[in-house]
């Protein structure tokens, strides 16, 4: 359920900060609060920046990060850049692919776990990396994907 | 009480650092956290204070903590300094990465911090402008443009406001020395960007961190509020990225940085004369900015007199993909390429022969081992018809498939392209669908089409093999040419590379059917 209040609480308590050219900043406070920004913060969001719909729509759809519906509880992030293909990367996202139950890219229908492509964590010299719930995970083999697996559905 | 130093990069995180810091701590040691040295093969890492020194052991897992502290731990390697990965390497940027607790104001200025700072401070803007000329810095971001040509146009420009924008939004896939830098050393990066800001009459500065780096945007909020009294009246602030490859683009970045879509901005003007909000504005690379307190306090000379031909100073040399021995390798150019894979590198992690190097990221050329004589400079790799990017390598084995490397390049422009072109926006597109039917037909002499507005006019089941190869090449020029920045303009890079040096690759199988069109 929308919570218009909240979010329009959110928005003004940003506000306060001044930020210039704030409207990031906004839709990672945003996220971080409420998981995702919500559709119907645009009108809210464009009020209070003195900005368009369509400019702030144009923005929150550029931007990969940016996520208009509600999160699956886990969301293990599997980076597809060249050092991790050069290590056997599409490999390890087969199976990942496969132990989840999860298509890269989507969201299982329950909810549990989303498997998300990202390109380059960083750690390139020890792939296959992901980030399971903001957590770095390094050398990934049949072995981990395993544990990624066990760890995701509790 | 024993005090031992354990990395939090997000490399060692990655392979476990924290338990193993934990399981130090529960033995009774203080635990002192720093940055990586950058050798992720022994990664985690921890050096043993001891009276002849820090005594490095590497990996260590959580249950080696009472072997490690009787000095008879296999994984013993001595003086950190000592081992092979070291010998060589010149460390001016990453002098203290690894050493120090990253966000210890003591550590730093124990250390020699903040002496680039005292001495700019000292100085006229112009006086700091010159050193920085004199040093022969270029833009370590990819480009190579020299630094101090780029303050001085902004210290040319009059204005009410000036800004200092660093560019951290490292997304070239093999690169990680921006993160490693902000992560282990952020006050380094902050005393830079205060002499840019002191030697350009700039108040403010952005520090713009892609969000996929969340361990290098907490240590940087962390220590830009820890030393805001050292470098006021200068003031920092971080933006964070949300995921666009292409706002790595300077303009792109700047468009990001005040709440737009990062799309890409036509030059001139340049941002050195209307930059962030219109307004004349230093853009730089982290490892270019990092690399300014060193200039300032060891001097401009000592900075040129190491490097190759016209690329002077270090480079932070960041070593992976498939490779025993990757990781940061800071030396003065002229390396070469070979020495950096085989020799520093140890080969492939596999084990199995070295196929293919791309240099520079996504948007690098893929070079053979026949080509590792290259010395590590800009000149060298642009005549190679590569580029140095960002100085990121990733070594692939002989199990690669280049016409599936060259597709993923021309996939990945595609998705991150910013629309607002017609080459990079299109033309990566029409590229993905090129490089399918090269694949897919079988090589044959070439028809009797022959000129390139014939074979563009041709039906697609019309052309051959070799006529595909020549309209992507074609293509290719249309976006190195006619794009509007690096994005599309670099995609043929990878692309040409991996046609021209594995054209067996690009073979393909049999000829699709004619109902397959």
């Amino acid at each position: 359920m929308t919570d218009i209040a909240g979010i329009q609480t959110a928005i003004d308590r940003f506000m306060q900060s001044d930020t210039r050219g704030a409207l990031l900043p906004l839709l990672h406070a945003l996220q971080e609060e409420f998981g995702h920004v919500d559709p119907a913060a645009v009108p809210p969001i464009a009020d209070a920046l003195n900005l368009s719909r369509a400019e702030v729509h144009g923005v929150i759809s550029f931007y990969h990060d940016f996520r208009t519906e509600a999160p699956a509880r886990h969301v293990v992030k599997l980076c597809r850049a060249e050092s991790c293909q050069s290590r056997g990367g599409a490999a390890i996202e087969a199976q990942l692919s496969h132990q989840l139950g999860v298509a890269m890219g989507h969201a299982r229908k329950d909810g549990q776990v989303a498997l998300e492509p990202v390109y380059c964590l960083g750690l390139c010299a020890i792939g296959p990396n992901a980030l399971v719930d903001d957590r770095p995970v390094a050398r990934i083999d049949s072995a981990r994907v395993v544990a990624i697996a066990s760890e995701v559905e509790a | 009480m024993t005090r031992v130093f354990i990395s939090k990069d997000m490399a060692s995180l990655a392979l476990g650092a924290d338990a193993v810091a934990q399981a130090f701590a529960e033995a009774g040691c203080e635990v002192v956290r720093t940055g990586s040295y950058g050798l992720f093969a022994i990664e985690p890492l921890v050096e043993v204070e001891t009276d002849e020194g820090r005594v490095a052991y590497g990996p260590v897992g959580p249950d080696d903590v009472a072997a490690v502290l009787g000095g008879s731990h296999g994984a013993r390697i001595g003086a950190i300094g000592d081992h092979p990965f070291f010998a060589r390497q010149q460390r001016f940027t990453f002098a203290r990465c690894g050493v120090t607790d990253p966000l210890s104001l003591a550590d730093y200025t124990a250390h020699g911090g903040w002496k680039g700072l005292e001495a700019a401070i000292g100085l006229s803007p112009q006086d700091v402008v010159d050193a920085v000329k004199a040093s022969g810095l270029r833009g370590r971001g990819g480009a190579g443009f020299p630094t101090g040509i780029k303050w001085q146009t902004v210290l040319d420009t009059p204005a009410d406001e000036k800004f200092i924008v660093c560019n951290a939004d490292e997304g070239d896939s093999g690169t990680f020395a921006d993160r490693m830098l902000m992560e282990g050393d952020p006050y380094c990066l902050i005393e830079g960007m205060a002499i840019a800001g002191h030697a350009v009459g700039a108040g403010h500065g952005y520090i713009y961190i892609r969000s996929e780096y969340p361990f290098a945007i907490e240590a940087m909020r962390e220590a830009i509020a820890r030393s805001a009294g050292k470098i006021a009246p200068f003031t920092l602030e971080v933006r964070v990225g949300a995921g666009a490859y292409v706002c790595g683009e300077e303009t792109a970045l700047l468009d990001s940085i005040e709440g737009k879509r990062g799309q890409v901005r036509a030059k001139p003007p340049l941002p050195a004369i209307e930059g962030l909000w219109g307004k004349p504005t230093v853009i730089n690379n982290v490892l270019s900015l990092a690399a300014v307190p060193f200039i300032l306090a060891e001097g401009a000379q000592a900075y040129a007199d190491v490097g190759f031909g016209r690329s002077r100073g270090t480079m932070p040399i960041q070593i992976a993909g498939n490779v025993r021995n990757g990781g940061l390798y800071e030396v003065g150019f002229g390396v070469t390429l070979g020495e950096l894979v085989n020799e520093i590198g140890g080969g492939t992690a596999s084990g199995r022969p070295v196929r293919a190097v791309q240099v520079g990221g996504p948007l690098g050329a893929y070079f053979p081992p026949s080509m590792f004589h290259l010395p590590f400079d800009y000149e060298a790799f642009a005549q190679a018809g590569g580029l140095i990017g960002h100085a990121g390598i990733t070594v692939f084995d002989d199990s690669v498939d280049m016409a599936h490397m060259a597709r993923f390049a021309m996939e990945f422009c595609a998705v991150e392209s910013c629309g607002k072109c017609t080459p990079c926006r299109i033309g990566s597109t029409r590229g993905v669908e090129l490089i399918d039917r090269i694949v897919a037909k079988a090589p044959r002499a070439a028809g009797a089409l022959e000129t390139m507005p014939q074979i563009r006019n041709a039906s697609r089941s019309a052309r051959s093999h070799d006529q595909e190869v020549e309209l992507l090449r074609d293509l290719c020029d249309t976006m190195k040419h006619g794009s509007l920045c690096a994005l599309g303009g670099f995609t043929p890079y990878p692309v040409l590379s991996a046609l021209d040096h594995f054209p067996e690759d690009f073979g393909g199988g049999n000829a699709l059917p004619e109902a397959a069109e």
